[in-house]
């Protein structure tokens, strides 16, 4: 019996989905469960599971095309039935020249890792794995040296060394998460000639790193909000001492009980949403109909991952305690981290915070997200020396804040407003408090 | 062999023997008792003449009767005597299971630190001497689940003397394990007077970049020779005997996995819940992220004892040519 698979909704407000990959072809057994294809939406990517198992008959949308939910995909035709009996042989004789012909050579006389980058993958050690993230190297672009073609820790060091640029590119290009088709294979960079000066002659071509969906989207977005929304900018320095040691005082027992670690993160954003609340303009967006104030509050956080960026969603911060603020954002993070984000994880936000201080920052102007009034950013906490109103001085914990706003929904006034509002929400905040 | 100043060479039977009667020499409340220790001067000789000179109030033969060996130690332990239990051969430890899990482990505990239980149990175990199903046996995976009890398992004569004397000078119970095939095959330099190691260090016994090998006993030696016949093929292996069983030195372990990323444990007790485990375990929860190969474990089959029958002992025991396999294979992964 055959099965028609339609593209699946991935989340509630979701309309449309673009076939990222065929994990399977036409030919190939699926087992029930088995992810036989990924799948991108504007928010999110998804491995989508095989509903029966059997064998894949027809493809009907081609990777990279877009179409609406419940438009039929492909065909599988299920296992057990006469039909499938016979299907396999002729599926596979069918199947392109290129997968056909040759596989039994394939996996004879292939050179290591040509065997698949999946392989590749499957292999991959957790010490290669960790090595990889952190030299930024994609394992599927590397030639392995263990057995069987397996990339090894040492391979990794091997191609971090040979130089950061290279290991960069590699990085980019790899979009693990989003389903990209891999990059053409890496041709490790030669040795530099043993004897002799580098010349300056012909220009050595450079490389092209294929776009995958991610980047694309990334790209888009920041386009479109930096195209439309005119970006105003301001800053402000805040003496988070109180909130500094408070948070000092309670991360220990608040890691213990509750398994997240306690950041300066959700102070600030209990912060701006007090601040939200007092001047409610910062949580609106531009239309054509007029200025649309949202009543929800609605948190994004933005997360750089080594090769993208994400911004989920803390549904409601306003009615969040700086606890329940410290436990969403840290589930959110957790999920960012290991690519575990749902669509819905990701819609909905009114206003966004970017934590941008972890490495070192002191100011930055970021874009704001698209279809939202601002966007504020934490830079990173350093110890000054603070002269006071009578003259006495201190040295004291100083973060800067930064404020980029759609100048179309709010002017300088609001928005100034808005950054004293939170830098004293912030100042006053201390160790009585409650979290 | 040339011999350092302040040192003699002794094979490991002469170093357990040489720590025993420096104990008697230089404390009245060691007391050794077990069977045949005294007249006979022990199955190997360890106690040879001791009942001599030291009358049989302090050496004391004892009937066929591990549970009262170990319990009547005990009792002298707890009463701030120094007793020096031998159970003749580790096969039969069994009897006295009770006593040293039931009562020795747990004294400190029990008496919420009145009594202390400074105890240390000697017995002979291991194979490879045509001992059969009962002279041949690892006992040290049946006690390392017990907390309380320390349990030391040394492949050298310096190690012998270090960690015995560490033993009876320990407040708790000690399990002292001495492998039987290594009694006379293995000699070294001793040095003389007294000395400790710390229980619970384990030791580097050779540096290398790119497998950790993890053994203890017997298998120390032939992993050494396993290594260097390895180092002559270009690769670096690096071996570390364990020494103590528990505590376990967990640092030098992790410090090692993480340099070479590749973990080979090898023991000869039988793998199933074995020393192995606890250590790959360990690896597994501390240093995930550092492994570039599965560990690996090369132990004895789980059969229920070591034939008699040259090759099923063969079989059952590991020798340097199959350890060098498991290595050259591991560092090839």
């Amino acid at each position: 019996m055959a099965t028609t698979i339609t593209m699946p909704q991935l989340g509630e407000t979701v309309t449309e989905g673009t076939v990222a990959q065929w994990l399977k072809k036409v030919g190939d057994t699926v087992e029930k469960y088995e992810p036989f294809l990924e799948v991108s939406t504007d928010k999110v990517n998804a491995e989508v599971p095989a509903p029966v198992t059997g064998v894949i008959k027809e493809v009907l949308v081609k990777e990279g095309d877009t179409v609406p939910i419940g438009t039929a995909i492909a065909v599988i035709e299920e296992q057990g039935s006469d039909a499938a009996a016979a299907a396999p042989q002729p599926a596979a004789v069918s199947a392109p020249a290129t997968n056909g012909h040759a596989r039994t050579e394939n996996v004879v006389a292939a050179p290591p890792n040509t065997a698949g980058v999946e392989e590749a993958l499957r292999m991959a050690s957790p010490a290669v794995r960790k090595l990889a993230r952190e030299h930024h190297i994609d394992i599927r672009t590397l030639r392995g040296s263990g057995a069987n073609g397996r990339v090894t820790a040492q391979d990794v060091l091997t191609a971090a060394a040979m130089g950061p640029a290279a290991a960069v590119g590699q990085a980019i290009a790899t979009g693990t998460n989003f389903g990209a088709t891999p990059p053409p294979a890496f041709a490790a960079p030669s040795a530099p000639p043993a004897s002799g000066t580098s010349t300056y002659g012909e220009p050595i071509p450079g490389t092209v790193i294929p776009l995958n969906q991610a980047r694309r989207i990334i790209a888009e977005r920041m386009v479109e909000s930096k195209h439309t929304a005119p970006h105003a900018w301001s800053m402000v320095s805040i003496d988070v001492t109180n909130v500094w040691k408070w948070r000092a005082k309670e991360k220990d027992r608040f890691e213990r009980e509750t398994g997240y670690k306690l950041t300066l993160l959700p102070f600030f954003m209990r912060a701006v949403v007090e601040s939200i609340a007092a001047f409610p303009l910062m949580n609106a967006k531009w239309t054509a109909e007029g200025i649309y104030v949202n009543k929800d509050v609605n948190l994004g956080i933005a997360i750089g991952l080594p090769t993208t960026l994400i911004v989920p969603v803390v549904k409601n911060a306003d009615k969040l305690s700086i606890k329940g603020l410290a436990i969403a954002a840290g589930e959110l993070i957790d999920k960012a981290r290991r690519g575990k984000l749902g669509a819905d994880d990701l819609a909905g936000g009114t206003f966004t915070v970017n934590n941008n201080g972890a490495n070192g920052s002191w100011a930055s102007a970021p874009i704001i997200n698209a279809g939202q009034a601002g966007i504020v950013t934490m830079e990173t906490v350093e110890k000054k020396l603070l002269v006071r109103d009578d003259d006495s001085f201190a040295p004291r914990f100083v973060m800067n804040s930064c404020l980029s706003l759609d100048h179309r929904v709010v002017d300088g006034y609001v928005a100034s407003g808005f950054l004293a509002d939170l830098k004293k929400r912030l100042e006053k905040m201390g160790a009585d408090g409650t979290l | 062999m040339a011999v350092t100043a302040g040192s003699k060479v002794l094979n490991n039977v002469e170093a357990v023997r040489e720590t025993l009667y420096e104990a008697m020499k230089n404390d009245d409340r060691t007391i050794i008792l077990g069977e045949d220790v005294g007249a006979r001067g022990n199955v190997f000789l360890i106690t040879k003449d001791f009942i001599n000179e030291f009358g049989p109030q302090r050496v004391i033969d004892t009937p066929i009767a591990e549970a009262s060996i170990v319990g009547i130690a005990i009792g002298m332990a707890m009463e701030g005597l120094r007793p020096i239990a031998e159970i003749q051969f580790a096969d039969f430890i069994y009897p006295a299971f009770n006593q040293i899990v039931g009562e020795a482990a747990k004294t400190r505990y029990r008496s919420n630190g009145e009594y202390t239980c400074p105890l240390v149990v000697r017995t002979p175990y291991g194979g490879g001497v045509r001992g059969a199903l009962s002279h041949s046996v690892s006992i040290e995976a049946l006690f390392y689940h017990v907390p309380g009890l320390k349990i030391v398992a040394p492949a050298f004569p310096a190690d012998i003397k270090g960690l015995l004397n560490a033993a009876i000078d320990d407040p708790d119970p000690v399990l002292f394990l001495e492998h039987k095939k290594t009694y006379r095959l293995i000699k070294g330099e001793v040095p003389e007077g007294h000395y400790t190691i710390p229980l619970g260090k384990a030791n580097v016994l050779k540096e290398g970049a790119q497998l950790t090998v993890v053994s203890y006993g017997l298998y120390v030696h032939w992993a050494l020779e396993a290594a260097n016949a390895l180092a002559n093929e270009g690769t670096s292996v690096e071996v570390i005997d364990l020494r103590s069983i528990r505590p376990m030195d967990r640092t030098t372990i992790l410090n090692s996995v993480e340099k070479t990323r590749k973990l080979l444990i090898i023991h000869e007790d039988n793998k199933f819940g074995g020393i192995g485990a606890e250590i790959s375990a360990m690896v597994a929860e501390e240093a995930l992220f550092h492994l570039d190969a599965p560990i690996r474990r090369l132990c004895a089959p789980d059969v229920p004892a070591m034939g008699y029958a040259e090759p099923l002992e063969h079989e059952y025991m590991s020798s340097p040519a199959k350890m060098a396999d498991a290595m050259r294979e591991l560092v090839r992964f």
